[in-house]
């Protein structure tokens, strides 16, 4: 399904996600760490936003409040217009973690199928949608094997499938292509832009790296951090991401916009900036 | 699955040949050493090696062929053996039950865990031989729905003492193995405690509770044993050793034989553990082999 069909059929328009004025508090035995103050987000049906900043901005905290893996101290955080904890348990969005987080018994495809065999899904049904699954990540060949024997690159990939079992319509994704090396990351990134093209999902993706986060994205939220908050919102109208997108002088200044805004100096194509000089 | 059989037939031969080192070293103590044993300063410090306190491994094989109130020495060790294994299987089965419901109270309440554990730790404190006595006195009499407590119940009941620890806290680490990147995954899917133990705790436990599986069934047969002793039951391979043990100043090799027979008891329960463990095979990370 394209983005376009996606977004005609579905019925409510409430945003992929919404998070209003949301904080996280720790408190851990030294006191307080405010993980996430004053939050203000949302991401559209079929938008691909990038979470970005230096460690301890809350960029994971945020997703795993998105995720309902932590509740918000206060304020709301909505996906597909419920409260996230409904939302996870009506499995509107598929996660993908750092570390790929297969289970070493199954086989490759039954990785996959996991989600599937969770639900209740029977047998016919779920190796169908497995092969198709392995088909869109181009892990075919491999749907016997176990998950130690593939690489990193691979492991991820199914990590991918495996969170677009039940065609949501939300990924959140935590640095998933962390741990690999750059030119697999590259590749990794050309996949993720071309599968979600075709779901139609919309994407929240923690990163690091400015150049994936420009590379995969709409919009890139910079925070930063004590306290963690969103201290700027870049538009990335790059159009369609191809391999020629890297070489494009747009990409490079999107990728300054960006870097600048992580410094604190406000960038031309800066469209949001809530608070002065950081 | 070749590979892990291959694997299992090149660990057997390697025990093969400890056994042969073993048979080596005890023949050439016999051997070598002085028949009042090596002493050092008056303390003797390596045992005897005149006939009867070390008779030779040949003596003992024979002895398995020696008559003893009209049976072989052989049949009588066999069948102490069974009875032996048969009370201590019923033991064990009860103890691996209790150890793992345990482990999984354990791992559902973390305030059973705070509160359970250390009495668990304690029971093993608790002397066997005092203990078994006790049982019996307990148990005599009882009866629910038409089964009476017999003799040999307490002589499993201390087995089933001594199995459920190991296995209680080997599945209690087994059930908190996992990853939190595991743990993770299952909560953002929707699952309960229920299906995150079936999918994701039970089978990250398998290599944890395999060797807990088989310390607690040398640890059943051990108490089997020593209960079978301090109770006083007959017909198992405890009371054997004992009765052998008495006659053993006129002939130590029925002893050595009788003990031979517990060892390869206990080795039989390994084999027994070891069988579960390939049939589990699938479960256990590749190259790990615990």
């Amino acid at each position: 399904m394209s983005a376009a069909a996606v977004a005609e059929t579905t019925p409510a328009a409430s945003p992929a996600v919404e998070v209003l004025g949301a904080d996280k508090v720790f408190h851990t035995r030294r006191g307080e760490v405010v993980a996430l103050r004053g939050i203000e987000l949302t991401v559209e049906r079929g938008e691909f936003v990038s979470l970005i900043g230096p460690s301890g901005c809350g960029k994971s905290t945020l997703l795993r409040l998105i995720a309902d893996l932590l509740p918000a101290s206060s304020g709301t955080v909505r996906v597909n217009g419920k409260p996230a904890r409904q939302a996870r348990r009506d499995q509107d969005y598929g996660f993908a973690f750092q570390q790929a987080g297969l289970l070493d018994w199954r086989t490759v495809r039954a990785n996959v199928e996991l989600p599937l065999q969770l639900h209740g899904v029977g047998r016919a049904r779920r190796r169908a949608r497995a092969e198709e699954l392995l088909e869109l990540v181009g892990l075919s060949d491999f749907a016997d094997h176990r998950p130690q024997q593939l690489s990193g690159g691979m492991q991820q990939r199914v990590a991918i499938a495996r969170a677009l079992a039940e065609s949501p319509t939300l990924l959140l994704m935590d640095e998933p292509f962390g741990a690999l090396d750059e030119m697999t990351r590259e590749r990794m990134q050309t996949e993720l832009v071309r599968i979600t093209g075709e779901t139609g999902a919309a994407v929240v993706f923690v990163t690091h790296s400015i150049p994936e986060a420009v590379f995969l994205s709409q919009r890139v939220v910079v925070m930063s951090p004590r306290p963690g908050r969103i201290t700027q919102l870049i538009d990335v109208p790059l159009g369609d991401r191809t391999e020629a997108t890297r070489e494009a002088p747009e990409f490079y200044a999107a990728i300054t916009s960006v870097r600048e805004a992580l410094r604190g100096t406000h960038g031309p194509t800066a469209v949001n900036d809530p608070t002065a000089a950081l | 699955m070749n590979r892990t059989l291959g694997r299992l037939l090149g660990r057997a031969l390697l025990a093969v040949l400890g056994l042969a080192v073993l048979a080596g070293i005890w023949e050439a103590y016999k051997a070598i050493a002085p028949d009042d044993g090596v002493k050092l300063g008056g303390v003797r410090v390596l045992p005897r090696t005149d006939d009867s306190s070390m008779p030779h491994l040949s003596t003992v094989w024979h002895a398995f062929g020696r008559t003893d109130l009209d049976q072989t020495v052989l049949h009588r060790v066999f069948f102490a053996c069974v009875h032996t294994l048969r009370w201590a299987s019923f033991g064990f089965v009860i103890g691996v039950i209790v150890g793992l419901l345990l482990a999984l109270l354990m791992d559902r309440f973390v305030v059973a865990e705070r509160a359970i554990l250390p009495l668990i730790v304690l029971s093993q404190t608790v002397p066997l031989i005092a203990l078994a006595p006790m049982v019996k006195r307990w148990g005599d009499g009882w009866s629910i729905a038409g089964l009476t407590w017999q003799p040999s119940t307490s002589v499993a009941v201390i087995a089933a003492y001594l199995a459920f620890f190991p296995v209680a806290i080997g599945m209690a680490r087994g059930l908190k193995s996992p990853e939190a990147v595991h743990t993770d995954y299952f909560r953002v899917t929707g699952s309960n405690w229920w299906r995150t133990l079936v999918r994701l705790k039970l089978p990250a436990s398998v290599p944890f509770l395999i060797p807990a599986l088989r310390l607690g069934a040398a640890a059943a047969v051990v108490g089997t044993i020593v209960a079978e002793i301090s109770t006083g039951l007959q017909g198992g391979i405890g009371r054997l050793i004992i009765d052998y043990s008495a006659a053993a100043s006129d002939d130590p090799s029925k002893l050595y034989a009788s003990v031979v027979g517990a060892a390869v008891l206990g080795l039989f329960v390994a084999a027994v553990i070891t069988l579960v463990d390939l049939a589990l095979w699938r479960y256990r990370k590749t190259g790990d082999n615990a």
